[in-house]
This record gives structure tokens, C-alpha cells and sequence, in this order.
């Protein structure tokens, strides 16, 4: 199976829907000519015509907006964001129209908005957010966070076959930094479904994105000292699999969540209650949550190690609970 | 500290002989607050009875070892009564335990006489607090409770907490660990904790299950604590004129019966189910919006899963009451032949009668009088003539009671279910003994205060769901009866009567229905309904000088 990276295998699974599927075509700022603020999309105007890999003026209401009309239309528009956090632009379109239209007038809005997301290389406050919680929050939207190269490939297809508005959350530290096997032939990974990146008895470990590689740093230090980690790869926030977080916690009683947007209203906050109202009869400690502290992300290096979840950071925590 | 102050631990009490475990439902009282002996301390609940537990001392009550909603064998200590005064509990010294078991002789004997004791309580009280501490030793030390208290150089236990008996007040219990605890009858106390602070871990109480330690008796099984129930009677002596268990002015008494006697309103065969509006849309829509999301899968468990909520549902576990009727209703349809006879009599002698004497009742004895008393007198009155109704299949044989224990169902509030309170030698009493029984046991079913002997030897069953107006009914037996009666609402309806020159005439008189259910195995319809023609006989013709 060929090996490839994180960005490799969402710009592949792209390729492999737009060869499949004439409804399938490309929308953002520097998509085309550019190939993308990230080259997800090179050479995809060559092959596909600019027709189809569309150079959007500096305007996410436009182009979410135009995404929306395209898919009432019957296309299948996958919508570039440069970055996660130019979103908020957009969010009349998208929560106000696309997350509702299906409710209001029974039409399906097919539509993927690929969001670049996440910190940890001093982009300061405007590049490096992590909005996922926002939007799991709006009824109609579904949000999900890859963190392998080959659940991103299988993500990327499942967001566009689905018909409801998806939000993929790419993370930037993880585009050329990860790298594994990705089949070459189509596959889907389904929405709402966890994915065990560890097993372990003492601790469950809920999270998603490229937090993944941390809790796994950190389980990996764990187990130095006999404490085996479960580490539940969400893969989707909204709908997020409860049933592989319940069962996990069933088996260890004790839970931590981690994510790498900011702790207060963060969707570790629905894990933890959800966990507390459910689970409460298997718990052996209190159910904790690592998170960054509810601050913009700031420019410097220091302070942006010291602001997002490190390895280290996770370690202490779950140690806290084993002891407990 | 005074030289007469000791320790002193509560333990589950023994609520009757077949009872093993119990869940305390409520602490009356919390750590650190005084309590005096004999005052009511928890409540706890059986599969038999739910009951009041006294304080067995007086003091402060320094721990609370097993928590509300835990279910733990009899015998297990669940509390820690110190000396007002004194330091916490742990740190006393091997104190003897009074263990309740001194007590309990006494009151197996006496516990036949609550039931019948006037509700003027001359029993005397058995107050566990003074029970003799020198004959408690040997049950005290095989109590596991005193492991904690005895000093090292003893105790057999490597197990124990001794190190940390501090910690051990403050230690807390986590849910999951709390939930094995009570599916094993461990006493978390015992275990010894690795967590923070010496808590007990998950892996602690699973490792001290793995070795076997939970499987030994938590207690000397046989004598221990029947007298927690004592004070039932010390309760007793109620004010004279102990409430009669119903309220309503007409038709009579206490409870619910066990079966469901009201005619099921039926809901009119199913109409179309309505859909939703937006319903049809949905599913029109090529391509659904997302779906909630599954419903929550309840946390993998081995035991006893609780059922999973669907939607627009709520679940709640059973009480220990509630599985007991549960197991008893069905088992008692699986044994049983049940036959419903009906018979309407015409209560007219008896209303004048209760007219007449209800004042005197009440005002010279304290009593309610009440419908049902002059139910129940006829029919221990009937039951003597047709002993069959009073007896039992045992076996090939059939076992004929020759005294009759009157079971008098009683409902609960809130739904909560019902119980059985019995009337022992109901052939003994005449009808204000009835009538006062019966307001004994209704009330003290309703309090709580009913002891493990009041709910047990019942040899034929009345049950009274007519207080809600119900007119029909086919009760399940208790089991091993043979029959139940079910009473009715009394109604005024006009019937025809025969005039003083032998005409028909239209009369309005107040009716009640009669539903005997008894078991045909034994006891066949002809036989029931003479039973039932003499009962109604004795209620139409009420001799007022024969009872």
C-alpha cells in the first residue's frame, strides 16, 4: 500500500470524487491557478478545466454562499476556506441557510467546506483556531476532524457523498507531518463513527485531530509506569460516536477528554457531561478535560507551546486520574 | 470518655427470616449528628418490607458506611454511633459491640404480640441500646466490622484499613466502585484503598471480590438483629384514635389490590397514528438531514444492565418491593387456578349500623369504624363455615388453617406499590378488634414501621380497591392462599325489593360487589359460592349482638 501524507490523501480522495462525479467541483481563494494556499488542490485545474476548479474572489460569504445555491441546483461543491478561522465570515450562509434548508424547505445542501485548522507554528490568533465546537453546536451542519492520512482520504468522500453541509477539518500540523499508508482505490469512512487508535483498561482517552499524536506521546510515557490508555479517535464532533466513548469508559471507569480548542464551551465540555449523565454508575474519577485556556492563540512560539495541549500536559493529567 | 461509652455499629437488621439483603433507601439522620437509642436512624427497604431502622445507641453518628440506594447483606455494618463527645468512631478502642444479637431473643418472642397489641402499646420496648454488652462479645467478633476497630496485634485481616482509619471517615466512594460494592455485598470498608488519600479504587474492590473476600457471610448469620423492628411498637402506641386506613366516607378502607381491578379504559382501537406535519416531508427529502444521533448506548454492562432509554422514555429501576410483587404476581398465576365469583349485597343494615356506632367508636375507643371492619368480621365469620377457603395446598395434601390471618392489602403512596399487613387470629377478635386492627396495620404499612411478622402467615386475603370507586375486580391470590376478596365501591342503586305485601317495589339501596378469587385446584364453585352467599348473608342481616 503506498505511503502518503496527511495532505497527500484529502488532495487524492478530492481527485478520485471530481474523476468520479461531474457534480463535484472546487471553490476558494487560490484554488486554481495557485493550486490552493496549501497545494491540496495543484494541478487540479489542469486536469479538471477552471470550470471546475474555481478561483473565488476574497469572499467567504461568496463562496459558501455560492455553494449553497450550486447545491440546491444539484452540484456537489467542495468550498475552500484558506483557513478555519475566515469562516466566522461565512456563518450567516452557512448556519442561517445551508444548515436549515433542509429543515425549512426539504432540500438537500450537498455542500463541503474544507477548513485548514489548528496552531502549533506561530500563526497567530487569525490562522490557527480550531472552530469545530461552534459548529457542532448548529443543528443541520456535521463536522469532521481527521487525524490519519488515510481516515482524511476516507473522510473527504464520505463529506462529499453525504448529503447535508459537512465541515472538514484539515489540520495544518498534521498535512506534511503525518505520513502512512492510504489505499489507492476509493473507500469511505462513515461519519459519526470512532475509531480505537489505542487500546487500554485504566484510562479513556477521547479526542480528535492532531491532538491523536499527543495522546498517544503521552499513553505511550503512560504505559512506562503500567497504565494503559484507551485513546478514542473521534473522527466526527457532530455526530460524534457516544457508543464507543460509553463502552470505553464502561471498561476503564475513568475518562479524559482533550482537545486543542479553548476549554470553555469546547466540545470536550458535551463529552464530559454527556459521559457524567450517562456513565455515571461506571465512573471511578472525576471525568477531566485538557484544553487550551480561553485566550485567542497567541504569535509566540513560548506562549503558543505553553497554549495548546503538549504532550506533557497530557501526561500530568493522566496521571492525575490514575492515582485518583 | 465516660466509662459506659463505647462504639457502637448499626448493621443491616435481619427483616425476616428468608431476607438476606437490604437496600437502605434513607439516612434520617448525617454524619456528625446526635441521635438518641430508639430513634428512627435510616429506612430501609426489602424485598418484604420497607421499615424504619432505630438508633440501637445513643450518641453521635460518626460514619455512614454504606450509602443511600445500596443494597447490602444482612449483618453488614452500615453505620458508626460514638459517644457523644467522643473522638470519631475508628479511633475508639476494641470497643464491645452490642451488637443487636442480645436483643434478639427477646424479641423473636415477643414478636408475635405487636400485631395484636392494642394500639395502646403495652409491649414493652426492646431498646437494643440496652442490651448487655458482655454477651455481644462473641458475635461482635466475628462481626467483620470490628476488624477495623480491634487493634493490630489481632486482627486476622491483612485486608482491613487499620493504617488509616482517619482517611477511612472521609474516603470517598466513586459510583462505579459503590455499584460493584452493592452487586457483591462488599463493604467498601474493608477493602483496602490504593487511590488518592487510601480511597478505594475500581481495581481494588475488583481485586478484593477476585480473592474471595466478599463471598464470606458479612455477619453471624442467625441471631443477629431482629429488634431494629422493635421500635415499631414503641412507635405504636399512636395516639388513641390511630387513623383507619381510609379516608373516604363511603365505601371502605385501605389499599390497592394486587391485581388491576379497574377495567382497563381501553384506548379506542388505534387510530391512524398521527404524523407530524413535517414527517412526510422528511421523508421525501432525497437525502435525509442528519439523524440524531443513536441513542445513547447504555455503558456495556455484564449484570443487570438497566434497560436503554429510547426516545421519550424514561427508565428507573425496580424497587426490592416492586421485583417482590413482580416475582409473587406471575408466580402466583403460574400456580393457582384462579376463578372469579361476584356477589352484590345490599349493605343496607350495615350503613345504619356504622351510622349508629361510628361515634361511640371513635369516641370511646379511638377507632375509625370503617366498612371493611364489618367485611372482614363476616368473612372470618364465613371462613369458619367453609374451612377450604382458609387452607392450603401443600404438596398432595390439603393443609386447613384452623385460625384465620387476615391479610388486609394496603397501598402504598405515590404508587409505590402495596403490602400485605396480616391480622394474626382474625377468628379472635370481635368487630371493634377488628376495626382497631386494621387501622393498626394501614397505618403502620403507610409509616413504614410494619415489622418483617406483620407481613408473613397470612391465610386468606382481603383487598379494597372499591375506595377508589372500582366495582369489579379479579384479584390475584397471594400465595400459598387459596382465595382473595376483593371490595368493592359501595354505590346507591335502585333494585328492586319486595314490599311489605309481597310486591315488587324499586328501592334505592347501597350495593356493593363482592369479588372472591380463589383457586380452583381446591376449591370448587359451588363451594366458593356458598362461602360467598353466607358473607353476604351476614352482612344483610347484621347480628349486632353476635359481634
Amino acid at each position: 500500500m503506498p505511503t502518503k501524507t496527511y495532505l497527500q490523501a484529502i488532495s487524492d480522495g478530492l481527485r478520485q470524487e471530481m474523476r468520479r462525479d461531474k457534480r463535484v467541483f472546487v471553490f476558494g481563494e487560490d484554488v486554481g491557478v495557485y493550486g490552493g494556499a496549501f497545494k491540496v488542490t495543484q494541478g487540479f485545474q489542469e486536469e479538471f478545466g477552471p470550470w471546475r476548479v474555481i478561483d473565488a474572489p476574497l469572499s467567504e460569504t461568496a463562496i459558501v454562499g455560492g455553494c449553497t445555491g450550486a447545491a440546491i441546483v444539484g452540484m456537489r461543491p467542495v468550498a475552500e476556506m484558506q483557513f478555519a478561522d475566515f469562516i466566522s465570515c461565512a456563518w450567516d450562509h452557512l448556519v442561517t441557510v445551508a444548515a436549515k434548508q433542509h429543515y425549512r424547505a426539504g432540500t438537500p445542501i450537498p455542500i463541503v467546506v474544507r477548513l485548514p485548522s489548528g496552531g502549533g507554528f506561530s500563526g497567530g490568533p487569525f490562522h490557527s483556531q480550531n472552530p469545530e465546537s461552534s459548529f457542532a453546536h448548529i443543528p443541520g451542519l456535521k463536522c469532521v476532524c481527521p487525524a490519519t492520512p488515510a481516515d482524511a482520504k476516507g473522510l473527504i468522500i464520505s463529506a462529499i457523498e453525504d448529503p447535508n453541509p459537512v465541515l472538514y477539518f484539515e489540520h495544518k500540523h498534521l498535512y506534511r507531518r503525518i505520513k502512512d499508508e492510504v489505499p489507492d482505490e476509493r473507500y469511505t469512512v462513515p461519519i459519526g463513527e470512532a475509531r480505537i487508535h489505542r487500546e487500554g483498561d485504566d484510562i479513556t482517552l477521547v479526542t480528535w485531530g492532531a491532538m491523536v499524536y499527543t495522546a498517544d506521546e503521552a499513553a505511550q510515557q503512560l504505559e512506562e509506569d503500567d497504565v494503559s490508555v484507551e485513546i478514542v479517535d473521534l473522527r466526527s464532533v457532530q455526530p460524534w460516536d457516544k457508543e464507543a466513548v460509553l463502552k470505553s469508559v464502561a471498561k476503564t471507569s475513568k475518562a479524559l477528554v482533550l482537545h486543542e480548542d479553548t476549554r470553555t464551551g469546547g466540545f470536550g465540555a458535551e463529552i464530559a457531561a454527556t459521559i457524567a449523565e450517562e456513565s455515571f454508575e461506571s465512573l471511578d474519577g472525576p471525568v477531566k478535560r485538557i484544553a487550551a485556556p480561553d485566550t485567542p492563540v497567541p504569535f509566540s512560539p513560548p506562549l503558543e507551546k505553553r497554549y495548546i495541549p503538549q504532550v506533557d500536559d497530557v501526561v500530568a493529567g493522566l496521571k492525575e486520574l490514575a492515582e485518583y | 470518655m465516660a466509662t459506659e461509652t463505647t462504639v457502637v455499629d448499626v448493621v443491616m437488621p435481619q427483616m425476616g427470616v428468608s431476607v438476606s439483603e437490604g437496600t437502605i433507601t434513607k439516612w434520617l439522620k448525617g454524619e456528625g449528628e446526635t441521635i438518641e437509642a430508639d430513634e428512627s436512624l435510616l429506612e430501609i427497604s426489602t424485598d418484604k418490607v420497607d421499615t424504619e431502622v432505630p438508633s440501637p445507641a445513643s450518641g453521635v453518628l460518626a460514619q455512614i458506611l454504606a450509602q443511600e440506594g445500596d443494597t447490602v447483606a444482612v449483618g453488614t455494618k452500615i453505620a458508626v454511633i460514638a459517644p457523644e463527645g467522643a473522638e470519631p468512631a475508628a479511633d475508639a478502642e476494641a470497643p464491645p459491640e452490642p451488637a443487636t444479637a442480645a436483643a434478639s431473643a427477646e424479641v423473636s418472642e415477643a414478636s408475635d404480640a405487636p400485631a395484636q397489641a392494642p394500639s395502646s402499646g403495652t409491649v414493652d420496648e426492646i431498646t437494643p441500646a440496652e442490651a448487655p454488652e458482655a454477651e455481644t462479645t462473641t458475635a461482635a467478633e466475628e462481626a467483620p466490622a470490628t476488624e477495623e476497630e480491634a487493634q493490630p496485634t489481632e486482627a486476622p485481616a491483612a485486608e482491613t484499613t487499620t493504617e488509616d482509619d482517619e482517611e477511612a471517615e472521609s474516603k470517598f466512594v466513586s459510583p462505579v466502585v459503590a455499584r460493584i460494592a452493592a452487586e457483591h455485598g462488599v463493604d467498601v470498608s474493608r477493602v483496602r484503598g490504593t487511590g488518592r488519600g487510601g480511597r478505594v479504587k475500581k481495581k481494588d474492590i475488583l481485586r478484593f471480590i477476585e480473592a474471595g473476600a466478599a463471598a464470606e457471610p458479612a455477619a453471624p448469620p442467625a441471631p443477629a438483629a431482629a429488634e431494629p423492628a422493635a421500635p415499631a411498637e414503641a412507635a405504636a402506641p399512636e395516639p388513641e384514635e390511630a387513623r383507619a386506613p381510609e379516608r373516604a366516607e363511603a365505601p371502605p378502607a385501605p389499599a390497592a389490590a394486587p391485581e388491576a381491578p379497574t377495567p382497563e379504559p381501553a384506548p379506542a382501537p388505534a387510530a391512524p397514528q398521527p404524523e407530524p406535519v413535517a414527517a412526510p416531508q422528511a421523508q421525501a427529502a432525497p437525502s435525509p438531514a442528519p439523524e440524531p444521533q443513536a441513542a445513547p448506548a447504555p455503558a456495556a454492562e455484564p449484570q443487570a444492565a438497566p434497560a436503554a432509554a429510547a426516545e421519550r422514555e424514561t427508565v428507573e429501576p425496580m424497587s426490592p418491593m416492586r421485583k417482590g410483587i413482580a416475582e409473587h404476581m406471575r408466580r402466583s398465576l403460574d400456580t393457582s387456578a384462579h376463578v372469579t365469583t361476584t356477589f352484590e349485597v345490599d349493605l343496607s343494615k350495615v350503613v345504619a349500623l356504622r351510622q349508629r356506632l361510628k361515634r361511640e367508636y371513635e369516641e370511646q375507643h379511638g377507632v375509625k369504624l370503617t366498612y371493611l371492619a364489618f367485611i372482614a368480621r363476616a368473612t372470618v365469620d364465613s371462613i369458619q363455615k367453609w374451612p377450604w377457603m382458609n387452607a392450603e395446598l401443600r404438596g398432595e395434601s390439603i393443609v386447613v388453617k384452623n385460625y384465620v390471618n387476615l391479610g388486609i392489602a394496603v397501598a402504598l403512596e405515590g404508587g409505590k406499590g402495596l403490602i400485605v399487613p396480616v391480622i394474626k387470629d382474625a377468628e379472635d377478635k370481635n368487630l371493634l378488634g377488628t376495626a382497631r386492627a386494621i387501622a393498626d396495620v394501614a397505618e403502620r404499612a403507610r409509616s413504614k414501621k410494619l415489622m418483617p411478622d406483620d407481613v408473613q402467615g397470612g391465610t386468606f386475603t382481603i383487598t379494597n380497591p372499591g375506595g377508589f370507586g372500582a366495582i369489579h375486580g379479579t384479584p390475584i391470590i397471594s400465595q400459598p392462599q387459596v382465595a382473595i376478596l376483593d371490595v368493592e365501591a359501595l354505590v346507591k342503586r335502585p333494585v328492586v325489593v319486595e314490599g311489605p305485601d309481597g310486591e315488587d317495589a324499586i328501592a334505592i339501596r347501597p350495593m356493593m360487589n363482592l369479588c372472591l378469587a380463589y383457586d380452583h385446584r381446591l376449591v370448587d364453585g359451588a363451594y366458593a359460592a356458598q362461602f360467598m352467599r353466607d358473607l353476604k348473608a351476614t352482612l344483610e342481616s347484621w347480628d349486632e349482638a353476635q359481634y
